[in-house]
């Protein structure tokens, strides 16, 4: 850590010199994306509203100059950047704006989760809230090492935990929860497809605070990192914007708050492991990222990026073997805690590890818009080749596609170039992985991303999706 | 009303700035609105899904008569026309919404989603009217305005779910209001003698008016004055005709004045509104516990307060009874002031402070009120919180108070998340507003000045405001945590006692600040 603070302000003024002006000149985006995916008949209205404004936003600026209602008013219009209608929203700092948006977006999530979730009143299988909620019943109920393990009280094969010890132990803290004011929806065996108003408001409740307590802080975190060394009264509603992107990414809330998912907590992981990165934390990085794999095994579509950022950044300092030691020591270390039940012996490790990778599945599921299933409509990849070529096939295509900006971030580590590298990685595994359904729900995380570039990169490369 | 509207909205007279900017807020709480269809609804669902189908498969000559169900029409004959005109729609979509019989209890997705639309959809009447009202403002105070009126949670939890037609209701007051204000009396006095005939409680403010429009409308020398007052009053009797005019045909007027004014009610809602009355009952229930400790034989009440509607019996033990016509004298009492000023300078600017006031009066001192009387003042005292910084302190502390009081509406766990989160985003809202709005008018006149100081002033609550703020949050986890620790299930009227007097000082205090003001001005 010999890094002292000054380089890093430094460079990222530069970057927001670089692209402050041009950042946010879509504020809507956010919002639009929103309601285009909540209310598909509002939508064109929307867009009418949000494009006229954009025209307004334009001409504002103009306006302003051509009013000549005396010298107060341009003070005002000067001190205050009236153009921009949100600015009184703003001007308390971005502690306040963002206490404001995240209540909004809280809201929002609130009430999204009133609707259904996915899966709802079909037996047999249900749906991921049924799997999460069984996920509960078990950790509650049987003892640690049993989780994973095939037996009479644990059936597998119905919704069987295949997610890392860290959800698992997630599962078990709501179980408490969900025990204490309900006990029959995790009662072992007879809770299986449990369905009642007090369960489903429980489990809503479970996902709504995970946000509030991981994702959000996260977001804060990440914020606060990344526009430091700004004049905020000037980007302030420029950042407004950005968080509002984040917090209010209809991708996360219609999956996590509508679908049923804990999404929140891996990403929020993440999202801390990039804030404490780009703050040159990279320990405390180390160990937020190794959670978020803990979490759940799509983390590490971010992997590559966070690999070759810090690979690069430990190369350039003085003792660079050391530096990577100290590194894999602190990831090494907190995968051992987390696995720490299951490192005893080589058999358990084993059988969880099988759980969480399972390749049996075909190379991409229905309605999956990658690369394997568009192109499927000209090359028939599945009756080509056999399954493990496939397997070979889109591993190297994964790796080929992600290795440019891996190979620049070894050569030269920059934050900005390392976000671009967590959007290149992220994009790389969702369209050419194996194995396609994770890369479906992987949307979401992809999204996050855009939204941070977008907060930062110049219009005309905006990522088109 | 909404046919009506609509074409006014889109050719606004200046160019389209502000009135796109507005159409953005309204999509904003329209797509939140959507959102919250499948929350929680009271009977008001089902009741105004039965006048659907009273209107829409009887003759409007019985109208008045069904009793079909115990939620008979009791409300004034446009606001029927309004659901004759809704049920045709609603018969298109699905005919079970309006059949007498089989749509009894009928609560399925198309209704669910037909009649929360409609309410959105009208929503567009308050659109127009606060449209406007902030028209000729400038952009902060405008944006700050609509923010108040239509991101209020307020209306949110009692239309949207909780279930009625206010934000209509009171769309059409804002257009009467607005009409006032721009010096167009005739309009006014036409569009208000329109909201009476909509709904009858709004009646409240009717002195203000008469008093309003004899002043500064009729009294302009002997001949022309009679002339005018002649004019207003065929204007005002003519839209009552278009409304009772059937009625009266059929001969059916008693019944209609029946069915509006249902008699027998208690002095208060089973649930208290924060209102005069909470203290009355209060002090006598002290009394009583006091006189009886010091030996005297005091009676228990022959009806109870928490039981619901309650009868002729008298529920005080000590202090004398109260009667429809003793609440109707104070309501007149404690608008007198505010009539004397109206007579002696009746000025457009103050209209909307008085019609508020009266709402006020009538929300404190009035029989058988509902919290939901709160949006009839909180609504318009919207327009006037920009004027000033007194003005927009006393409307933080009015507006977060009185949202509060909202809360035993939505009981349910699961719109608990909803409720706290609106009034949390509302007050945060308000102060970032006001805080924006008058903080940037003292660094102007800093400016002016030449000083480079710190802005000192500004938005501030001050400690009593604050002190008041925190413990709406000490009632709020002393009644929904609290109690069910202690109490368990017993006595469950307790935390609704407690927060309904702790409202009602906030009402209270409002009210004495009005009066101030209007003394003072």
């Amino acid at each position: 850590m010999k890094h002292s603070r000054e380089p890093t302000s430094r460079l990222l003024f530069a970057v927001s010199e670089r692209f402050s002006d041009t950042s946010f000149s879509n504020p809507y985006s956010s919002s639009f994306n929103l309601f285009t995916s909540l209310s598909p008949k509002l939508c064109s209205v929307v867009h009418f509203v949000s494009k006229e404004r954009s025209r307004e936003m334009e001409k504002g600026t103009k306006r302003k100059v051509n009013n000549k209602k005396g010298k107060e008013e341009k003070l005002i219009v000067e001190c205050d950047d009236e153009s921009d209608a949100w600015w009184w929203l703003v001007h308390k700092g971005i502690t306040a704006s963002f206490l404001s948006i995240a209540l909004f977006s809280l809201l929002v999530r609130v009430a999204v989760s009133l609707h259904p979730y996915s899966g709802a009143g079909s037996p047999p299988k249900y749906g991921d809230f049924e799997a999460q909620r069984h996920w509960m019943e078990i950790t509650l109920n049987l003892p640690l090492k049993e989780w994973y393990r095939n037996s009479t009280v644990n059936d597998l094969r119905y919704w069987g935990l295949d997610y890392p010890p860290l959800t698992a132990y997630q599962s078990y803290v709501h179980g408490l929860f969900l025990r204490f004011f309900s006990p029959d929806s995790v009662a072992l065996f007879t809770s299986r497809g449990h369905e009642s108003y007090l369960g489903k408001l429980l489990m809503r409740w479970t996902v709504l605070s995970s946000d509030v307590l991981v994702f959000f802080p996260a977001v804060f975190y990440f914020v606060v990192v990344y526009y430091a060394g700004r004049n905020p009264s000037r980007s302030m509603s420029g950042i407004a914007w950005h968080m509002a992107i984040i917090l209010l990414n209809p991708c996360l809330i219609l999956i996590d708050h509508g679908h049923f998912q804990y999404n929140c907590i891996s990403l929020g992981l993440t999202v801390g492991a990039i804030a404490s990165l780009l703050s040159d934390k990279d320990l405390v990085a180390c160990v937020l990222y190794s959670l978020a794999l803990n979490h759940k095994q799509m983390s590490a579509y971010f992997a590559p990026a966070f690999f070759s950022h810090l690979l690069g950044k430990c190369l350039r300092r003085q003792y660079p073997f050391l530096q990577v030691l100290k590194l894999g020591l602190v990831v090494l270390g907190t995968f051992l805690i987390v696995w720490w039940p299951y490192v005893h012996s080589m058999e358990a490790f084993l059988g969880v590890l099988s759980r969480l990778a399972p390749f049996e599945r075909g190379i991409f599921e229905d309605y999956v818009a990658n690369f394997w299933c568009t192109t499927s409509v000209l090359v028939k990849w599945k009756r080509l080749f056999p399954t493990q070529t496939l397997k070979l096939l889109s591993f190297g295509a994964t790796i080929s596609s992600c290795l440019p900006s891996m190979i620049q971030q070894i050569w030269s580590p920059s934050k900005q170039g390392f976000l671009y590298g967590l959007l290149n990685s992220a994009f790389s595994f969702y369209l050419f992985s194996f194995q396609g359904r994770m890369g479906s729900k992987f949307v979401k995380a992809l999204f996050v991303v855009v939204a941070w570039l977008r907060g930062t990169s110049q219009p005309n490369s905006e990522p088109q999706f | 009303m909404e046919a009506q509207t609509t074409p006014k909205l889109k050719k606004p007279p200046k160019p389209s700035k502000p009135i796109t900017e507005l159409w953005w807020f309204f999509a904003a709480a329209a797509c939140v609105k959507l959102l919250l269809i499948p929350a929680y609804k009271s009977t008001d669902f089902e009741v105004h899904r039965h006048w659907l189908a009273i209107t829409h498969s009887l003759p409007l000559s019985q109208w008045y008569f069904d009793e079909t169900s115990p939620w008979t029409l009791d409300y004034p004959p446009f606001f029927a026309y309004f659901e004759r005109l809704l049920s045709i729609f609603a018969n298109l979509i699905d005919p079970q919404i309006v059949h007498l019989q089989k749509g009894l209890d009928y609560s399925s997705n198309t209704a669910l989603y037909f009649q929360r639309i409609s309410v959105i959809f009208s929503d567009l009447c308050l659109l127009h009217g606060i449209y406007r009202l902030t028209r000729k403002l400038d952009s902060t105070r405008q944006k700050l305005i609509w923010v108040l009126v239509v991101w209020s949670p307020m209306l949110v939890i009692v239309d949207h779910l909780h279930f009625q037609y206010n934000g209509f209701l009171l769309g059409i007051l804002l257009i009467s209001l607005s009409y006032l204000e721009e010096g167009r009396d005739v309009m006014g006095g036409l569009v208000f003698a329109v909201l009476l005939c909509f709904k009858h409680l709004f009646a409240v403010a009717a002195p203000v008016y008469f008093v309003y429009l004899l002043r500064h409308y009729c009294w302009k020398g002997f001949v022309r004055g009679f002339w005018r007052l002649f004019i207003l009053g065929v204007i005002v009797v003519a839209v009552f005709a278009v409304a009772y005019g059937p009625f009266v045909y059929h001969g059916q007027m008693q019944q209609v004045i029946h069915r509006m004014f249902p008699f027998g009610r208690g002095l208060c809602h089973a649930y208290w509104a924060p209102n005069f009355w909470v203290f009355y009952i209060i002090l006598d229930k002290v009394l009583a516990f006091l006189l009886g400790r010091l030996g005297f034989n005091i009676q228990a009440p022959a009806a109870s307060f928490t039981g619901g509607i309650v009868g002729d019996l008298s529920p005080f033990a000590v202090l004398p009874q109260i009667t429809p016509v003793t609440t109707f004298i104070l309501v007149l009492l404690a608008l007198s002031p505010c009539l004397i000023k109206a007579w002696r300078h009746p000025r457009p600017v103050r209209i909307t402070r008085w019609v508020a006031y009266a709402y006020t009066c009538g929300f404190l001192f009035g029989w058988h009120v509902h919290e939901k009387a709160a949006l009839h003042f909180v609504i318009p005292l919207a327009i006037v919180a920009v004027q000033s910084l007194d003005d927009s302190r006393h409307y933080f502390l009015l507006s977060t108070v009185s949202c509060y009081s909202l809360f035993p509406l939505l009981f349910e766990a699961q719109e608990y998340p909803i409720k706290v989160l609106l009034l949390l985003l509302h007050s945060m809202l308000m102060w970032l507003g006001f805080s924006a709005q008058f903080t940037k008018r003292i660094s102007l006149e800093l400016e002016k000045s030449e000083k480079k100081k710190d802005k000192e002033e500004g938005f501030v609550i001050g400690w009593v405001g604050w002190g008041y703020l925190v413990g709406i949050l000490l009632v709020e986890i002393s009644g929904q945590f609290l109690h069910p620790i202690i109490f368990g299930d017993k006595l469950p009227f307790i935390p609704l006692m407690l927060s309904s007097t702790y409202c009602a000082l906030g009402t209270m205090y409002s009210f004495i600040w009005q009066l101030k003001w209007i003394l003072d001005s």
